[in-house]
This record gives C-alpha cells, structure tokens and sequence, in this order.
C-alpha cells in the first residue's frame, strides 16, 4: 500500500510540475505559446475537453439530488453527497479551466455587468456561476457536521428544497445550453453532429453520464477507502443506466432517420470513424453490457459498463468540438502537449481534493476505514458521530 | 439609413490601395511584407487577392443582424445603426465564440500577445460618423470599393448587372446571404472560388435565428420548469408526510384503545 500510495504520489508531482510550468507559459506568453489554437480553430481541447466534458462529467450532482432529494428515492441515499462533491469540484475545476482559455480571464466579471441575453454563453456563464453556489450550500452541510455547527445546519435543512429545484433547473438550462452553443454554425460542423437537437443530446447525455459517473466514481472511492460497495444501490444505477442509454441511443438514431443521414453514417469516412468510435462506446457496448442480468448485477460488470460510456459521451463531446470542424477547416488540430499538460494536471488536482474531502469529510456513510494512510489524524473519533448526521 | 460598401471585383486593378488605407486608419504595421500576405490575420483587417488577373477583396462583411454580435456573452460586438459591425474591447473577455461562431471566418486573435484582443475590419465607424467614406473606399483609385447608402448601392449594383450582364456572374453576394451584409459584392467570378463561404450553404436565415430560436424558449421555461419540479418535490414528499402522520394517528389510535 505504501509503495502504491508514493507511485501514484510521485506521477500526481510529475503532472502537476509539468502543469505549473505550462501555467507559467500561458500566462506569460501567450494562447498563441501553449496552444495549438489559430484563427481557423479558435477553439481547442480545453472548451472540448475542460468545459463541454467537465460540465457533463459533473452531471452526477443534479442526476443524484433528483432522484434523492426531488423523487424521494431514499434507497439512493449513500452516494448523494460523493456525487454533490464531485459535481461541486467539477464545476470550480471547470471554472478553473475557464481562466486558462479565456484570452482576458481578469475580466471574467465583465458577464455580470455586461450582459447581453441573446448569447447562449452568457445564459451558459450565469446558470454555471448560479450552479457553483448552489452546490456550494448542497456541500455545506458535509463541512458544517464536520465542526458540529448545527444553526447553520438547520438553516441549509430549511432552504434545502429551493436549493434542490433550482440546482435541477439551472443544470437542464445549462447541460443543454451546452449543446446549443453550436447551434449558429449550421454550415461550419459536421452534419454527423450538427442537429437542431443538439440541446436534447447534450442534456440527454448528460443524465447517462451523471448515473455512470455515480457508478464509477462510488466504485473508484469504495476501492481507494477500502469501505464496502452497496451492490443494490449499484444495481438500481446500473438499471436507470441502461435505460438512459436506450432513450439517448433511440433519439440519436431518430435524428439521423429524420435528417436521411443513415447512409451517410455507415459509408466510410473520416468522421464515420470517429463517430462510430462514439457510437460503439456510448451505446452499443455498454448496452449489450448491461443487457445480460448477469453483468447487470455485478460490480465490476456496472463499472466496466459504465466507464465505456463515459469514454462514449467524451468522445462524442470531443467530436462536437473539435472534429467535427476538420473537414470545414480543411486540417487537423492536434493539441500541444501543454494543453494537455494543463487539462491532466487540473484532473489531478480534482481527484486529489476529492481524496481529501472523502477523508476529513463525511462524504461516505459508515466509513470505518477511511484512513488508510499512515499520516497521523486526530479527526478519526469525531467521524462516527457526525456520520449519524450524514445524508440530510 | 445604414451604409454599406459595393466592391465591385471587375472594377479593381488589385492595385492594394485599400489594404494600405487600412492598415493606417487602424494603426496596423504596412510593408511589402505584409502586402504580400494572402490571408486575412490579426494585422491585416482586408486583402486583395489575386487570381490570373482577376481580383477579389476580403472584409468582414458587416451582417445585418450579425451572428457575432448575438453570441458574445458581453455585448461586446454589437452592430450600430450606422452599418458597421464595431467590437468594444474593454468589454471582452476572449472567449472567442465569436470566432467560432462568424460565417465568413473574419474576427481574428492576437494570439501571440499577453492581453489579446479581437482584431478585424470595423468599417471606420469615426470616419462614418463624421460623413467620410471608410478608409478603403476613399483610397480606392478606380472606385470598385464604394462607400454608400446600402438601399443606393443595391440599386447601383443592379443598374450595372443589368447595363452590363456579360461582365458579371447574375448575382449580388452579400444581398441576402445571412439575411443580408453590408458588403455587396459584384464578380464576374463566383466569390466562392476566392474562399467566400457558398451562398447556398449559408442560406438567408440570419444565422443568431438559429440560437434565438431556443434561446426565446428560455424566459418561458425557467417558470414552467420551476413549477414543475416543485410540484414533483411537493408530491414526493407529501407522500410521506401523509404517511408519516396516518402512521402517528394510528399509534394514537392504538394508544387509546388499549
């Protein structure tokens, strides 16, 4: 365990050394040095990747609050808050993203002063600045028991159920927003993902992703805290994933029906590839996957299904943004290994706050185990009582 | 009232005067260098590019209702009553949308600089306002760039395709693509083969109607979602209020009885 912990220690160093020196290079040198962003692909794999992945992989937050908080579904109730955590840091990582693409990241307040309302980018800036502070208050709770403050407490419980519908309803404004972000370039993306639909895809994917990014990261932290897996609760995410699978994989294949492209898809080209790369991953597998009772109620069975769709989705994402342009642009964009370098170390930084979180915090329901590093904490007896609190 | 600018290419001797023009009004570095380049860059706002011995011209061509314009999140291009597409820099916060979003590919990035703006032809809104010609169109030796009333040069541009119809293609680019531009072109070759997006392709929907098509839903759904999803919360959870108090009463039932 020890030997582990330093190796994975030692590549999160590494990558966080080779991120700090491209953060040196974007902020003293220029887009134009860390990036292999030009005029003809002024948007690059931080906007396909950071934000448009980074939103739709922070989807747990609002799929796991609806279900629990807003259908009342208590079974659920264990891995609400690991997936209010991972929403909560995915959203300020996103905003982290965010100052490394924009051009002037000092002015980033200019969208509260400035506001024009026919932007899709600007409702997209508002809902996710609103969002961030609203699962901002829905991850309180886990800080507020941690020191015992139970005033505020009780106010959170109060507002509770405002938070819970406006968190629901700025993440379906701003998950398909996403999607009409593309939507005024009709004759510049590839009609393999240019749809009038696209605000139905994005927001559609994102409520797959958010189950399969539950499943995932439950089983990811079940096994780095070494605590037990609830299989039923598993089980019953697997099974809304599958059918959140079936209905975004019917309406995909509606849109290419309706828009005669079902020929076009299964000739060969550069884009069919990709887009079968997509299609294969997000839908075909994990559906055949998840299709057999067997691997259904198993959980290396869930997690493999469901990490395939969420390479699925990224694709699909990193197709919209990036090569979906190609054929319009005439070349390939191919990222510098800096932007790279700068997405990996902000990923990095993401897993290693929710390590900390999980283990200060009481993010996990009965966690007896959770220190498996030998650092010395004092935390450890105050964890059991505040866990009777957990999961309001 | 807006003004607009009618290149017409068989009137141009690719001589450049307007690129030169341009690059002074707007303060660009100018040499045989940069005259030489063929493309449109964060320096260089127009081109004059030449094919056998044919000329095209390239600028941003100022759209009526301009996609840029309705996609930044800041308001900071906007189109004025004037014509001219103007971009307010203080404003910007480089998310470059409008880039991604323009149909003629015009807003370029200074992406070499540490505080970057977006650069591109803004049709000298200062010299409009005071009464003058744009820059290029002043300079311009043989009047193929002119500067007028939009209405004026429409008319002007069919009086020529009319007068001299073997000169040109039949067609005014700029007349009702993306819902019209104020930059007409007149060719006896099509635009499209200078690398002009194909008017068929682009079509004459404004292109901010595509997104204001959704984005006019917003105002509505946000009070109609709301509702929604606070009835769904009321009934889940009066569900189990009503359950939670039958369950007290029968206690006290019970508790009676006995």
């Amino acid at each position: 365990m020890k030997i582990k912990l330093t190796f994975w220690k030692g590549v999160f160093f590494v990558i966080v050394a080779a991120g700090l020196y491209s953060t040196y290079v974007r902020y003293f040198r220029g887009l134009g040095a860390i990036s292999n962003m030009t005029d003809q692909f002024p948007w690059g794999f931080w906007i396909g990747f950071d934000c448009l992945c980074g939103v739709m992989l922070a989807a747990g937050g609002f799929c796991m609050v609806g279900a629990v908080y807003l259908f009342n579904v208590e079974r659920l109730h264990s891995v609400v808050r690991p997936a209010v955590l991972t929403a909560f840091l995915g959203y300020l990582l996103f905003i982290v993203g965010l100052l490394f693409d924009l051009g002037r990241p000092w002015y980033i307040w200019h969208q509260l002063i400035y506001m024009n309302p026919h932007s899709v980018m600007f409702e997209v800036g508002m809902c996710v600045m609103t969002y961030t502070t609203v699962l901002f208050f829905e991850f309180l709770p886990n800080v507020l028991e941690r020191f015992k403050l139970q005033g505020p407490i009780k106010v959170i419980k109060k507002i509770y159920p405002v938070l819970v519908v406006l968190g629901i309803l700025l993440s379906t404004l701003h998950q398909s927003s996403l999607g009409s972000l593309y939507l005024i370039m009709p004759q510049k993306l590839h009609p393999f993902w240019y749809s009038p639909a696209l605000p139905f895809f994005f927001f559609g994917s994102a409520v797959a992703v958010g189950l399969a990014m539950t499943i995932f990261e439950s089983t990811q932290s079940s096994k780095a805290l070494g605590r037990e897996l609830e299989r039923t609760v598993l089980v019953d995410l697997g099974g809304a994933l599958l059918v959140a699978l079936w209905v975004n994989a019917l309406l995909r294949f509606q849109d290419y029906f309706h828009r005669g492209l079902l020929k076009q898809i299964v000739t060969p080209s550069y884009e069919a590839y990709f887009l079968w790369a997509e299609l294969m991953m997000a839908f075909i597998i994990p559906i055949t996957l998840l299709s057999f009772r067997k691997i259904r109620l198993s959980p290396q069975g869930l997690y493999l299904a469901s990490v395939i769709s969420l390479l699925g989705f990224i694709t699909n994402r990193l197709n919209v943004a990036l090569i979906g342009f190609e054929t319009y642009v005439g070349h390939h964009y191919v990222p510098k290994w800096t932007e790279f370098s700068v997405t990996l170390m902000i990923i990095s930084v993401g897993f290693a706050l929710f390590g900390v979180a999980a283990k200060y915090l009481p993010i996990f329901p009965q966690e007896k185990r959770a220190v498996v590093e030998p650092l010395e904490t004092m935390e450890v007896p105050a964890l059991p009582a505040l866990v009777e609190n957990a999961g309001d | 009232m807006s003004k607009a600018l009618l290149y017409d290419a068989t009137m141009c001797i690719g001589c450049k005067a307007c690129e030169r023009a341009c690059a002074e009004q707007n303060q660009l570095p100018y040499s045989d260098a940069v005259a030489a380049e063929a493309v449109q860059s964060e320096h260089k706002f127009t081109v004059v590019m030449a094919k056998d011995d044919k000329y095209m011209r390239r600028l941003c061509m100022h759209c009526e209702k301009p996609a840029c314009a309705s996609v930044c999140p800041v308001g900071a291009l906007h189109k004025t009553k004037e014509g001219p597409v103007v971009y307010d820099v203080w404003k910007c916060i480089g998310c470059r949308y409008c880039m991604v979003a323009c149909t003629f590919g015009q807003p370029k990035y200074e992406w070499q600089s540490l505080n970057p703006r977006v650069r591109k032809c803004i049709m000298c809104p200062e010299r409009i306002k005071a009464g003058q010609a744009t820059a290029c169109a002043e300079a311009c030796p043989t009047g193929a760039t002119k500067f007028g009333e939009r209405d004026e040069l429409i008319q002007e541009a069919r009086e020529r395709l009319r007068t001299n119809p073997s000169a040109y293609v039949p067609r005014i680019y700029g007349l009702t693509e993306v819902g019209g531009t104020s930059v007409l072109i007149l060719s006896s070759v099509n635009p499209e083969e200078y690398g002009y997006p194909s008017s068929a392709k682009i079509g004459e929907t404004p292109m901010p109607e595509y997104t204001g098509k959704v984005m006019e839903r917003v105002p509505d759904f946000i009070p109609v979602w709301s509702l929604v999803l606070g009835g769904i919360y009321w009934i889940s959870h009066r569900r189990e209020e009503v359950s939670a108090a039958e369950a007290g009463e029968q206690k006290h039932k019970n508790g009676g009885a006995q």
